[in-house]
């Protein structure tokens, strides 16, 4: 059927700011979807609050809204739109849940918007849970046994039906938010009131645990016509009881003979056709019992996944855009498959390889969460790899996370540890489901276990672990032959002669990087590669082609085993490659993916070919057509070296990719590459203390005072000469991690020692603390002779909590115009002394009308797609334009672009699925995601930037004060602003006494240690519509704890520091004052 | 674990150095490459593979082990088998043993540690082609003359080879998990009339004659060259002309015996036996460069326009205009056009040049054994 001509403007919806289970895949298929949906000649209007998507650029949709997706807004932009289509399948579970909401509230119909993609009553089967286990009954597919609870009096009966342990999910959430499994009465309660918190509906399903089962999923798209495809299957290493996405998953499924896998298949295609997803494509989850084979159906998500993402990638089958067109009337054989140009979609996809998907995790920045896996998601974000077979795939897969694993290495244990104490603490790891699973099983299988004893420990399946069993026999067999090559001689190891070619090719075969087998057997990584250079073992590439080879491929989808043949076929044009992110993670995220697939898009405009290596499914960049060529290989050297000798391309960019790719600079430029823009000396310069202190002293600049310790008396020594309070932090740390404010010499003692016993041979670097100054944040772009800013950007929080955890503004909305040009003089003159050609980021505190460096990054910053997309210049594509040689005045830039509107960058932080962590900020980064408010103005924009966060300010009831001695004065104003607008004020004892003395009426309310009822009472009763909070030290802390908890818990907006809660009262007032109004981008730039 | 090499030589001259796996030995064949992703028991045991020796482009191998239920024939058929890595540690509640011992037990030749992609690769480009496994003879030029002498596939009778030496009843229906195969009497309860159908077994897959069972057939399998007056002797409702291996013009005994039986009965054909008919109607047949074998060939019903995701196993295939004019298209095959199913306007026959038994392979086209029923249904109607 061809596509339909009675619709002409469709409304899409994206997924709002990355949150752990929905990341960059949403992004994914939103601008496969605007591309599919565009290149058909429909009007795209789109919704996103996020700014850091590719999605949300302004070409790739008509109207692009960076507004909340919040009822109302929505609402307001299908008013002024009047689209003809909602497409609700494209942005996770934030858009289908909206399409559910505008439906039910009769909006659809008001407007005369028609569901595209999946109807309301298509997604209300599938996720209302009751729902579905009926019509999964008349189709007579087994679930297991569950009952949904609105009440826990429903939850108790439920309980008693089916016993211990038992699972609780709410309704209607991504990412199994609230899925847990009880154990017992007590977690029962736990899980049951927080579920049903969590869902937006108030439901949750008391379900029959079959935890242990082997759990499998399958992508199955329909079209309209019915015709079923099953894109891919994929086979969880993890058992059930893990969330998927916190599950290592391998495609295709491994362990299914064809007989069991068609009965998975049919049950999927019937309940596509029963569930009445019409078009489009959908995640079915299966649990399969080990014993027997008795399959049972877990979950279905009737709209583009994480999953689907990921079968996208490793089938080289583009879910999104042909979801996307299927949307729009056509049928899976009217498509044609771009990898062969000549077959139709109305296929199944076969490979040739195996995918290993892996998750990553950040329990290291929430160290009081629990960190076993359940039925919850917690890992931020993932890596995958292709490899000839499960074990090249897998040991491709863990390094690809960047925790500087390189393989399976062994644990640390004590040392002198007993066999038989190793062996318990071994025995506990495989027990309970933990990111480090894998590598303990490996330690399991060294110390003697068998695979069936591992398998009945860890529920995963024995054919996973004696394939990991042959990975440590092989590793055993190397470590040996260096044993033999050494005997009887000093002879160098590094010869043929003494390491077996044969086993170095067997080894290279099952996935070994060169640091793992020189790990192994003593040597460097440098010797390895030239040892295995010398011998000419080497990788080959081949292409991922949906097909298995039976036809020819035309798109150069590449990934690396060690092979005879190889089908790279490097091209003789003028090249360029870029290193990418790697997996996402808390500090690295798809701001940076962004940046890489500007990059492509311009040397795509400037006749360059080029070539993309990054290792994560989720991302823009992994899309087969966003560059030339793309290679799904780990970011490390070894992988990328490899790549670069068969590519042998013009110049490497690095400066997108994050510290990803920056890590690899000077071994690159050392192995010869030539790195596009900014020299790797530069990027040195300023990372390494020592010489920027250097060039800020040359530039007569000033930077906050600071020392290195390497000792407690050392750091004590220095803390009196610089004064407290300090930020002190590890040397060799990203993302702020372990950072830390001092303020009495107590805490920095109590600092150091836990620093010098985590990390004994890396000092600690202390710096002096600017309390109460502002933080700025500029990025400018440089062609080396000239500079100019991209934009200057005011922290709403003081400078000492983490700039990515910091709401920005932009243009600055506090600063004085002479600020400003000092700002900039001192941006030029970095840009000059660090040779910047590309771009820069630069962090400026300013205290008491003094302008301090804190810190420069020469290379692409988390704000630059929410810089370019306020003021309309597209910085990344810009410095990709000058790192191959433009000017900038080639393209009229030679100055900032002044804007009239206002724009606010927010955190969004993961602590809801963390119980037990504190939400204070800090220096130490914990925000998964961004979001923008847009407006003409500051309430306004922060408005709107706080319901993007999911923050609805309040505009009445009554607001909790409770904030530190020193900030006591500097919340008054806000307090009286409330009181003006008619808020009543609660307070504890000092904050009530200093509030009322300052003429504000407040009543006063008792802190949790001083007695009931206290402030968590009334927040847990609904009684207070908004909490400002802000403490000193690590006790008052400890003190609040609870508040801040339960304004999480039950959903109160809540601010921890003085700027925040002036900014919330600006918004507030915007929102009294002005309502809400919603404008495309494309009205802020023309 | 010491590995005896293992040499795979194709009669154009390309060598792929690799391990022994399965029995050692020597074997010859038709080299070909099959994309299903599971299946692998399947496929050995589907004796249209004979003169063939297989290689599977999913790279892992083995990994399920093998049983007594997913066999299509008494045992492994394909004349070797060529895999990346075969599994020594199969994981499956229902698996038995071992694929490499299993190779061994039926003296099946294998070779591991092969690129399979890029020998699927040289097939695609260079078509498929007479090769050599060696355990036993390393040397590659004396390798490429064994390949380059073994008999190739045009015009040679394989189906002698495959077909039973005796007619039989066949009483199994389809398999269940967890209930295994089904008996007869199970069906017959369900499906009432039942219609006699006798299967011509040119190398038949046993899931069609489960299938035909459940549908609600009486299964009689004769041998290939039984002759039309003993297959109308037994007066059957339908006729079912199987799959089987090799070229359909090597099978002419076959071809004149349908001649006979052509419009005095219903006939259905499956791939060899799809070919079969359409030389009998006056149609010609022709090789393709490397077939179609996998479990993912999108066909379309031309009558729905819906598509089918097929399994398919065949080297050749029928040119349907040299048929004329009573057969019509039914069914195309939508990566390369070729036809995949046809009918007669009047008389009751028509085939396929797919596997609708799947096994491997997706059970989307089931319901052409219904379709065989109503045939025979409104024939016996038609005669009162």
């Amino acid at each position: 059927m061809p596509k339909r001509t009675d619709i002409n403007k469709i409304l899409l919806i994206g997924s709002g700011p990355i949150v752990i289970g929905q990341a960059c895949e949403f992004d994914y298929s939103g601008t496969q979807a605007c591309k599919a949906l565009k290149e058909e000649g429909y009007k795209i209007v789109l919704v996103n609050s996020n700014p850091a998507t590719i999605m949300t650029d302004p070409e790739f949709a008509d109207s692009t809204y960076i507004e909340p997706i919040t009822i109302e807004i929505v609402e307001r932009i299908i008013d002024k739109e009047r689209p003809d289509a909602l497409l609700p399948t494209m942005g996770g579970q934030t858009a289908l849940n909206m399409a559910v909401a505008l439906s039910e509230k009769g909006l659809l119909k008001k407007y005369n918007l028609e569901l595209i993609g999946a109807s309301y009553e298509a997604i209300h089967k599938a996720e209302n849970r009751e729902a579905f286990r009926q019509a999964m009954w008349r189709i007579g597919i087994k679930t297991p046994e569950s009952f949904y609870a609105r009440t826990t009096f429903e939850a108790e009966h439920a309980l008693n039906l089916i016993g211990f342990p038992v699972i609780v999910r709410p309704s209607f959430t991504m990412g199994g938010s609230g899925g847990n499994i009880a154990y017992n009465r007590e977690e029962f309660e736990d899980y049951v009131e927080w579920g049903l918190k969590a869902s937006p509906v108030g439901e949750i399903l008391v379900e029959r645990s079959i935890l242990g089962w082997k759990e499998f999923e399958l992508e199955v798209m329909r079209d309209i016509k019915d015709n079923v495809v099953i894109v891919c299957s994929i086979e969880n290493f993890d058992p059930m009881g893990i969330h998927t996405g916190d599950s290592i998953t391998v495609a295709p499924a491994q362990t299914l003979t064809d007989k069991e896998y068609q009965v998975m298949r049919d049950a999927a295609i019937a309940i596509m056709r029963e569930i009445g997803v019409d078009t489009g494509g959908s995640n079915i989850q299966f649990g399969v019992n080990p014993k027997d084979g008795e399959l049972v159906f877990i979950e279905m998500n009737p709209r583009v996944s994480r999953s689907s993402a990921l079968a996208s990638k490793a089938t080289g089958f583009p879910i999104a855009k042909i979801a996307a067109k299927l949307a729009v009337g056509y049928t899976l054989d009217e498509i044609k498959n771009d990898i062969t140009k000549v077959t139709p979609v109305s296929f199944e996809p076969t490979i040739d390889y195996v995918v290993v998907k892996i998750p990553r995790f950040a329990f290291e920045k929430f160290p009081n969460t629990d960190a076993t896996l359940t039925t919850q998601m917690k890992s931020v974000g993932e890596a995958m790899a292709i490899g000839r077979t499960f074990k090249e795939s897998m040991q491709k897969a863990i390094r690809s996370l960047e925790i500087d694993s390189y393989g399976l290495e062994e644990g640390i244990y004590e040392k002198d540890i007993t066999a038989e104490k190793k062996r318990d603490i071994i025995v506990e790891k495989l027990k309970t489901p933990n990111w480090e699973r894998i590598w303990f099983i490996a330690d399991a299988i060294r110390s003697g276990m068998g695979a069936d004893e591992i398998g009945s420990l860890t529920g995963i399946d024995p054919w996973f672990i004696n394939n990991i069993r042959e990975i440590v026999e092989i590793e055993a067999e190397l470590q040996g032959s260096r044993v033999h090559g050494l005997k009887g001689s000093s002879d160098n190891l590094m010869t043929p002669r003494s390491l077996d070619p044969y086993l170095l090719r067997r080894v290279k075969e099952y996935g070994f990087s060169d640091v793992r087998i020189a790990g192994l057997i003593g040597k460097d990584e440098d010797q390895i590669r030239a040892l295995r250079s010398g011998l000419k073992i080497t990788p080959s590439y081949k292409r991922v082609d949906t097909c298995g080879a039976e036809f020819e491929a035309h798109t150069p989808y590449l990934y690396s085993t060690y092979e005879p043949e190889c089908e790279s076929g490097p091209t003789n044009r003028k090249k360029v490659m870029i290193l990418g992110g790697g997996p996402n993670r808390i500090g690295q995220g798809i701001e940076f993916d962004y940046c890489c697939v500007h990059g492509a898009f311009a040397l795509r405009e400037e006749g360059y070919e080029t070539i993309m290596v990054n290792c994560n499914p989720e991302t823009v960049s992994t899309d087969y057509d966003t560059s030339d060529r793309l290679y799904f290989e780990p970011l490390t050297k070894e992988d990328v070296l490899n790549i670069i000798d068969t590519e042998r391309p013009d110049g490497v960019v690095i400066q997108f990719g994050g510290q990803t790719p920056l890590k690899l600079a000077v071994p690159l430029e050392r192995a010869g590459v030539k790195i596009l823009g900014t020299s790797p000396d530069s990027i040195d310069m300023a990372e390494d203390r020592e010489r920027f202190k250097a060039l800020v002293d040359r530039l007569k600049l000033r930077q906050p005072e600071s020392g290195i310790a390497r000792s407690t008396d050392e750091a004590v020594s220095i803390a009196s000469k610089i004064s407290y309070p300090l930020l002190v932090r590890p040397s060799y740390v990203l993302g702020g991690r372990a950072m830390e404010i001092v303020y009495s010499e107590d805490n920095l003692r109590e600092y150091m020692i836990r620093a010098v016993k985590t990390s004994p041979e890396h000092p600690v670097l202390i710096d002096k603390y600017l309390e109460d100054a502002i933080e700025v944040d500029v990025d400018a772009i440089s062609d080396g002779f000239d500079t100019v800013i991209g934009g200057i950007m005011e922290h709403i929080e003081e400078a000492g909590v983490h700039s990515g955890d910091s709401a920005c503004v932009l243009p600055p909305f506090s600063l004085d115009e002479g600020i400003i040009k000092e700002i900039r003089r001192q941006t030029y003159a970095l840009s000059g002394g660090l040779n910047v050609v590309g771009l820069m980021n630069v962090q400026f505190a300013v205290k008491d009308g003094e302008v301090f460096i804190l810190e420069v990054n020469p290379r692409a910053s988390r704000t630059i797609p929410f810089v370019s997309k306020t003021t309309g210049i597209p910085l990344a594509k810009l410095a990709m334009k000058v790192m191959i040689g433009r000017r900038l005045s080639a393209f009229g830039l030679s100055e900032e672009r002044v804007v009239g509107h206002i724009a606010v960058k927010e955190a969004v932080f993961p602590f809801n699925k963390f119980k037990g962590v504190d939400t204070i900020l800090g220096p130490e980064m914990k925000s998964t995601g961004e979001v923008m408010g847009i407006d003409d103005n500051f309430g306004s924009a922060f408005l709107k930037a706080q319901a993007a966060a999911g923050v609805l300010l309040p505009s009445r009831g009554r607001v909790f004060i409770s904030v530190k001695d020193s900030d006591k004065p500097k919340i008054v104003p806000a307090a009286k602003l409330l009181s003006a607008m008619g808020f009543s004020i609660s307070a504890t004892k000092g904050t009530a006494l200093f509030l009322e003395n300052n003429g504000i009426e407040v009543s006063s309310v008792n802190k949790v240690k001083e007695g009931r009822p206290h402030i968590v009472d009334h927040t847990k009763n609904g009684e207070i519509a908004l909490i400002i909070n802000t403490v000193g030290d690590k006790i008052s802390q400890s003190d609040s704890y609870s508040i801040r908890r339960s304004a999480i818990t039950d959903n109160i907006p809540y601010f921890t520091t003085i700027g925040g809660a002036n900014a919330a009262v600006k918004g507030i007032e915007a929102a009294r004052s002005r309502g809400i109004d919603v404008k495309p981008l494309q009205g802020y730039h023309t | 674990m010491v590995m005896k090499k293992a040499i795979l030589a194709l009669a154009d001259g390309r060598i792929f150095a690799g391990r022994s796996f399965g029995a050692e030995g020597e074997t010859t064949g038709e080299v070909v490459f099959n994309t299903s992703m599971a299946g692998y028991q399947e496929v050995l045991t589907d004796p249209s593979y004979k003169g063939q020796i297989v290689t599977m482009t999913c790279p892992l191998i083995g990994n399920y082990g093998v049983n007594d239920e997913d066999i299509e024939s008494p045992g492994p058929v394909v004349e070797g088998f060529i895999v990346k890595e075969a599994c020594r540690f199969p994981s499956n509640w229902r698996s038995q043993k071992g694929i490499d011992q299993y190779l061994r037990d039926n003296g099946i030749v294998g070779i591991e540690g092969i690129d399979t992609r890029a020998l699927t690769v040289h097939i695609r480009k260079h078509g498929a082609q007479q090769g050599v496994i060696s355990t036993e003879d390393l040397d590659q030029d004396s390798l490429i003359n064994k390949a380059r002498s073994a008999p190739g596939m045009v015009g040679r009778d394989l189906v002698k080879l495959v077909t039973c030496p005796d007619s039989y009843k066949w009483e199994e229906g389809r398999w269940g998990l967890g209930t295994g195969y089904r008996k007869q009497e199970k069906v017959s309860a369900e499906k009432a009339p039942r219609f006699l159908v006798v299967a011509y077994d040119f190398g038949i897959k046993r899931n069609i004659l489960r299938l035909l069972v459940d549908a609600g057939c009486d299964v009689m399998v004769v041998p290939a060259h039984t002759s039309y007056e003993q297959v109308l002797d037994l007066n059957p409702d339908g006729i079912f002309l199987s799959n089987g291996p090799g070229d359909p013009e090597g099978v002419g005994y076959a071809i004149k015996n349908i001649t006979e039986f052509v419009g005095k009965r219903p006939v259905f054909g499956i791939c060899l036996g799809h070919q079969l008919l359409a030389l009998a109607l006056g149609g010609k047949t022709y090789k393709l460069k490397f077939g179609h074998r996998g479990g993912n060939q999108p066909v379309m019903d031309l009558t729905t326009k819906k598509v089918e995701i097929t399994t398919q196993n065949h080297g050749f295939a029928v040119d349907i205009d040299s048929i004329g004019g009573n057969m019509e298209l039914t069914h195309i095959n939508l990566n390369d056009n070729t036809v995949e199913g046809m009918r007669h306007k009047s008389l009751p026959l028509f085939s396929v040049q797919y596997h609708p038994e799947s096994s491997p392979g997706p059970h989307d086209s089931r319901y052409l054994f219904d379709s065989f029923v109503t045939m025979m249904r409104d024939y016996r109607k038609g005669r009162g």
